[in-house]
């Protein structure tokens, strides 16, 4: 009798024993859109699939307390449709909804983009400058841990074996915030990012930025959060010479490579233009009344 | 011979030159259309490719021991199993091969010279086990240096793809082997005298490199070799005559044993006038008694299908300060992947056929190389050259101060002129053409900071040749179109439509088939623009040798002579009014028939002259973002001489499809490879064809003002010429958004931002 | 890879197949149920001529396995006319001229149903942007475009019941 090479099982901790117990070599499926490429090119040929689609606790977007837990297989279209979570965090759902087609976000996933490991998924800056949180189950149990910490390097994350990420939460969000995504590509879809760029900024009444986080994609082996950027815009009205600075901060960030998708000094220049583009989007964002 | 009656200026049309629908429209909205890898037969076996990892290297050793002993393959071939052949010339199109080529391209001989060149296939049950039994053939090679660059090819000192290649064209013959396989001269006038009258001369270089058709359908067929010899195979081809000839020369077997059923085809651009999987298919077949069917991946199309050539256009203008362009020199250096036969030629003809140059010369050289042999790409060649000539036209322009419409309406060739290659240009309306797109609303459109607007112009020669074609009336007063032309852009609709003219019939009437190759009479491939030239005279030959013997039928039916039956509106008409007799329809006709004389049916083989060549002009906006190199087309309109479009629409198609494959050609397409000659990019994710959110809407100009007197309706050829302007248009509209000129294609953000930036 | 059996509702039969474990919705549909009509042009989710419809989601069919079409709906492009009645899409394709090869057609169709479904009256960029995961090689997407916008405005006209 042949052993199983698919499995759907209905909860967490099934999906959890189902790795733990597995004899060879494992794959998670959520939307699929990067796993079954990598099937047919064989550059993944796991002994055991491990579908995650019954799981509840996997879909869907909830409240919690201001802040958004969004299941980690949710499908991307699913988040771009969900009205308060476009309100309170339209740079983390633009980044959500550029990735691939519509074909593409009917199925793929933050928690795909983010556990596939590529340095230039969309997703992912936009989640490190909203400071959203990994919540991650295992043979160990529950814990959490800042997005930025879960991406290794290209291909990789710091999951540890059998362990699942089952959820990323959005923290409750200051009145005044506002976030942006923009990234580089040739076409004007369907491309993987040249470079991608990220900012989340609150502002005081005056309009005087109070906190700014700024992550950028496709310029290191994993998405940086480039606090001297964010550090750059603090206590400015995002004056030209403010955002020069966080431009000069994001420029010396960068460690990209040269690949057939763009060269090095192509992706540290627009690294700084695009960002300072987010910056300008999430700072009217965040004067226009952005809210939790 | 054409009825002059039907001539080209006719009004009173009541089918030609309307917009039904095509009468095989609802199989292909309704996913219907059988296509290549649509088609199933029992017991039909899945057949895979192993292709070389390496760009160049010896073949020492196929082991196939181990894939033929695994449990459900069924098959396994390498060149072995093929017979030698010789270096015959190949009918392909606008494709040029020798036998030998295609046949060690299909299976490779001694030498693999690409990455991706196949070297063994085998048959099995499912993929899963073909693909297995790929993993077990073992091949043993010696990797050698390999080249890549065209002008890198044509060093001396370059790794050899073949010892006994040496140039063609030079003289004396070369005793020194060399990868470029020819050399090719179109002159004429004396270029030294041309020069030294000049008051301005221009000099650029320009390059392109390779590019793919890109057609959304991989290459499918399905091979079913019988026991008695006689063999089947269904494919999408452009050209189902041509595989029939290609794959009996390559497996040395007779025409007449294999047959051959056109599925519909998605897309070819010229890409699909040559074959990869056929023979394979079919000697797979004939070790197994079995079908076969071979569908290639969409990677295997980037590694292993013909792209077009990548090229270096050198050019070299005189004009005087009116703008009168009175000497021209080209270079052209046109890569032809392992094999030779680049487009150089065609590319050397059509590079300066829109102006009236008096001093002028071309120099083509074909180069093999370490990629995949190219294939026809819609005017093959011709693209290539008018980046470089267009692009020089425009530099010229702006130094002289001239409107770049105005500069080549001085320049322009009319009728009675003689081309730079040599032909006379009789109707023709170029001028026209560049005056339409000089009144277009588009020309004077306001333009925004970083907004530029580039104008270029194109020509192809368009062909006519070999076709047939066949009509046969119903009982009921119906009629079919039967020809053997692949229909890749609508051609069914155009076959119908002329034969309901030329029958009197309302469209609805008329179906349009395409048969296979024992069906009808021999048709050479659907390509070079010439199906609705060649392909539609012989339906309106054949359709009104119908209406002659719908006449003679009518008189003998009326008793009177036939000289007194005129056919008018699907109906003859007696014209001895002492007759008194009613109108006899095609349908009261076509009821009686056994009555006088049996079916009613005609079919018609010629060869077409007369073809009318095409002239095109596009105008092109871009808007550039200085910051990152980006490049949006905001508008586009393209005008051409397209004599007499018969179904609009479909025309229109043909403009606004080349118009996007051109705008990809000049932005974002190209192929990578790395340093070990491995092409980067197999995939359309990173090789970017334009998607439907980076094109506006494309306006089209359809000039008919000089119609081909020697088609019925006046048709001129129109695929290809909407390829040839794009390039050099919007390399010109971003030269007047930018200020930068940008010599080499294509004009990706990373290189457009670094020449703004002084870099590049 | 092994087999599994899997039922679904296809074009609105119920169906039961078996599928493999590794084998792709595209290819089931093609191989296992005869459905043809749905294209691969590269099989990597980058050209969309494998468009189907899953739980009223658009989707790539060689981007899902087969077994994941267990338990629920799938439509195709030989489920968009009903009863041998053509949906205005279709229709408007043919009256525009909105198709030379093809072979991208059923893909393109598949996408602006769900499109429709969603929204009634986009704007030519809304349609661009959302067929941007269809590749088309011959028409330069001019008249699909303008198919799309007119069968739109013309479902809108009628009510909108489909």
């Amino acid at each position: 009798m042949s052993e199983q090479d698919y499995v759907e099982p209905a909860t967490v901790g099934a999906a959890v024993a189902a790795l733990a117990a597995a004899r060879g070599s494992t794959r998670l499926l959520a939307g699929g859109t990067d796993v079954l490429v990598q099937l047919r090119s064989g550059r993944v040929r796991p002994d055991l699939i491990v579908n995650l689609r019954r799981i509840p606790e996997l879909a869907g977007v909830r409240s919690e307390d201001g802040a958004f837990v969004i299941g980690a297989a949710t499908p991307c279209a699913v988040l771009g449709e969900h009205a308060a979570l476009a309100r309170a965090w339209p740079g983390v759902i633009e980044a959500a909804t550029l990735i691939g087609s519509k074909q593409v976000q009917g199925r793929a996933s933050l928690g795909g983009n983010l556990c596939n490991g590529s340095p230039a998924a969309d997703s992912v800056p936009a989640l490190i400058a909203a400071g959203a949180v990994a919540l991650i189950d295992g043979p160990a149990g529950r814990r959490e841990c800042p997005i930025e910490a879960v991406p290794a390097g290209p291909g990789r994350t710091t999951l540890a074996p059998a362990e699942i990420l089952v959820a990323i939460r959005l923290p409750a969000r200051p009145v005044r915030s506002g976030d942006a995504y923009l990234r580089l590509i040739p076409r004007t879809e369907m491309d993987i990012a040249v470079v991608g760029a990220a900012v989340n900024l609150t502002v005081d009444a005056a309009g005087v930025v109070t906190a700014a986080r700024v992550a950028l994609g496709a310029v290191a082996p994993t998405a940086l959060r480039v606090d001297a950027a964010g550090a750059a815009l603090v206590g400015s009205t995002l004056d030209a010479a403010a955002i020069e600075r966080m431009q000069a901060a994001v420029r010396a960030a960068c460690r990209p490579i040269d690949d057939k998708r763009g060269t090095i000094a192509y992706r540290t220049q627009v690294a700084g233009v695009l960002a300072g583009r987010a910056a300008r989007i999430a700072h009217q964002r965040a004067t226009q009344g952005g809210q939790a | 011979m054409n009825d002059a009656t039907h001539a080209a200026n006719a009004t009173g049309l009541k089918v030609v030159g309307q917009r039904p629908i095509r009468p095989d429209g609802a199989d292909k909205v309704t996913g219907r259309a059988v296509f290549g890898a649509d088609v199933h037969l029992p017991g039909m076996l899945i057949g895979r490719v192993k292709r070389s990892p390496h760009a160049h290297a010896r073949i020492l050793r196929i082991d196939t021991s181990a894939a033929r002993a695994l449990p459900g393959v069924k098959a396994v071939v390498t060149s072995d199993d093929f017979p030698r052949v010789g270096s015959e010339a190949l009918e392909q199109g606008e494709g040029s091969a020798t036998l030998v080529d295609v046949a060690d391209n299909c299976l490779a001989r001694g030498k693999v010279l690409y990455a991706g060149h196949a070297v063994a296939a085998v048959a099995a049950v499912s993929s899963e086990i073909a693909e297995r039994a790929l993993d077990l053939i073992t091949v043993e090679y010696e990797v050698l240096p390999h080249v890549i660059d065209v002008e890198a090819a044509m060093a001396p000192d370059a790794p050899l793809l073949n010892e006994r290649l040496f140039t063609a064209g030079v003289t004396p013959r070369p005793t020194t082997p060399s990868n470029i396989a020819q050399k090719t001269v179109v002159a004429r006038g004396d270029v030294a005298k041309g020069f030294a009258a000049a008051e301005v001369v221009h000099e650029g270089r320009y390059v392109t490199v390779p590019v793919h058709q890109g057609y959304i359908e991989p290459h499918a067929c399905v091979a079913w070799a019988g026991a008695d010899g006689q063999h089947q195979i269904w494919c999408s081809s452009q050209g189902h005559f041509a595989v029939r000839a290609m794959c009996a020369k390559v497996l040395g077997l007779e025409l007449r044993d294999i047959r051959v059923y056109p599925a519909e085809i998605g897309g070819g651009f010229g890409g699909k006038t040559t074959v990869y999987l056929e023979p394979v298919a079919l000697a797979l077949s004939r070790q197994c008694g079995r079908p076969v069917r071979m569908v290639m991946s969409r990677e295997e199309v980037f590694l292993a299908s013909g792209p077009t050539s990548g090229g270096v256009v050198e050019v070299r203008l005189g004009a005087m300060k009116d703008g009168t362009i009175v000497a021209a020199e080209v270079t052209l250096k046109f890569q032809a992947g392992a094999f030779p036969g680049s487009p150089v030629g065609a590319g050397s003809m059509a590079a300066l056929a829109c102006y009236a140059i008096e001093h002028a010369v071309v120099t083509g050289y074909d180069v093999v190389c370490n990629r995949p042999k190219v294939a026809a790409y819609r005017a093959p060649g011709a693209p290539i050259a008018a980046f470089g000539v267009e692009s020089a036209i425009d530099e010229l322009a702006v130094i002289l101060g001239m409107d770049p419409i105005d500069l080549r309406i001085r320049n322009a060739v009319k009728p009675g002129m003689k081309a730079v290659y040599g032909a006379s240009f009789r109707e023709i309306a170029f001028v026209e053409t560049l005056q339409a797109i000089q009144a277009h609303p588009q020309y004077r459109a306001p333009l925004g900071p970083n907004q530029g607007r580039g104008v270029a112009a194109g020509f192809w020669f368009n062909i006519g040749g070999e076709s047939s074609a066949a009509v046969h009336v119903d009982e009921d007063g119906g009629a079919t179109v039967i020809t053997s032309n692949p229909d890749i852009g609508g051609s069914r609709a155009s076959m119908a439509m002329m034969a309901a003219e030329t029958l009197g019939l309302p469209i609805e009437r008329v179906r349009a088939t395409i048969a296979d190759t024992t069906a009808i009479g021999f048709s050479a491939l659907t390509g070079g623009s010439r199906v609705t030239f060649a392909t539609g005279m012989a339906v309106v030959q054949a359709a009104q040798r119908v209406v002659q013997d719908l006449k003679r039928r009518a008189a003998l039916t009326w008793e009177c002579e036939a000289d007194q039956v005129e056919w008018r509106d699907g109906a003859a008409y007696c014209t001895d009014a002492s007759k008194e007799v009613a109108p006899l329809s095609l349908r009261d006709l076509a009821s009686r028939s056994a009555r006088t004389g049996g079916p009613i049916s005609a079919e018609v083989s010629l060869n077409a002259q007369g073809a009318g060549p095409g002239f095109g002009v596009h105008v092109c906006d871009v808007e550039v973002d200085p910051e990152t190199g980006r490049t949006t087309v905001l508008r586009y309109t393209a005008a051409q001489d397209v004599g007499r479009a018969i179904h609009p629409a479909y025309v229109e198609g043909q403009l606004q499809g080349g118009v996007a494959q051109g705008i990809g050609w000049a932005l974002n397409e190209e192929y990578v490879y790395d340093a070990k000659g491995v092409l980067q990019n197999p995939g359309f994710l990173d090789y970017r064809m334009p998607v439907a959110s980076d094109l506006p809407m494309i306006d089209t100009i359809l000039i008919e003002s000089a119609p081909n007197p020697r088609h019925p309706y006046g048709a001129k050829g129109v695929g290809e010429v909407p390829i040839v302007p794009p390039l050099a248009a919007v390399a010109n509209a971003v030269q007047r958004a930018t200020g930068v000129r940008m010599r080499a294609l294509p004009i990706s953000p990373p290189r457009l931002l670094a020449a703004l930036d002084g870099e590049g | 890879m092994s087999r599994v059996r899997i039922e679904a509702v296809v074009n609105g039969e119920p169906v039961e197949f078996l599928g493999g474990t590794r084998q792709s919705l595209l290819d089931a549909l093609r191989d296992e149920l005869q459905l043809t009509g749905t294209k691969e042009g590269c099989g990597t989710g980058d050209c969309g001529a494998c468009s189907v419809i899953v739980d009223g989601r658009l989707v790539c069919s060689c981007l899902m396995l087969a077994p994941e079409a267990d338990g629920r709906t799938v439509e195709t492009i030989e489920g968009l006319a009903k009863n041998g009645v053509m949906h205005p899409l279709q229709q408007q394709f043919l009256e525009q001229a909105a198709l030379q090869c093809g072979f991208c057609t059923p893909g393109f169709l598949v996408a602006a149903k769900a499109l429709l479904d969603r929204n009634p009256d986009p704007t030519e960029s809304e349609v661009r942007y959302w067929l941007a995961g269809n590749l088309c090689r011959c028409t330069g997407y001019d008249k699909i475009v303008r198919a799309v916008m007119d069968a739109a405005a013309q479902m809108r006209a009628a009510g909108g019941a489909r």
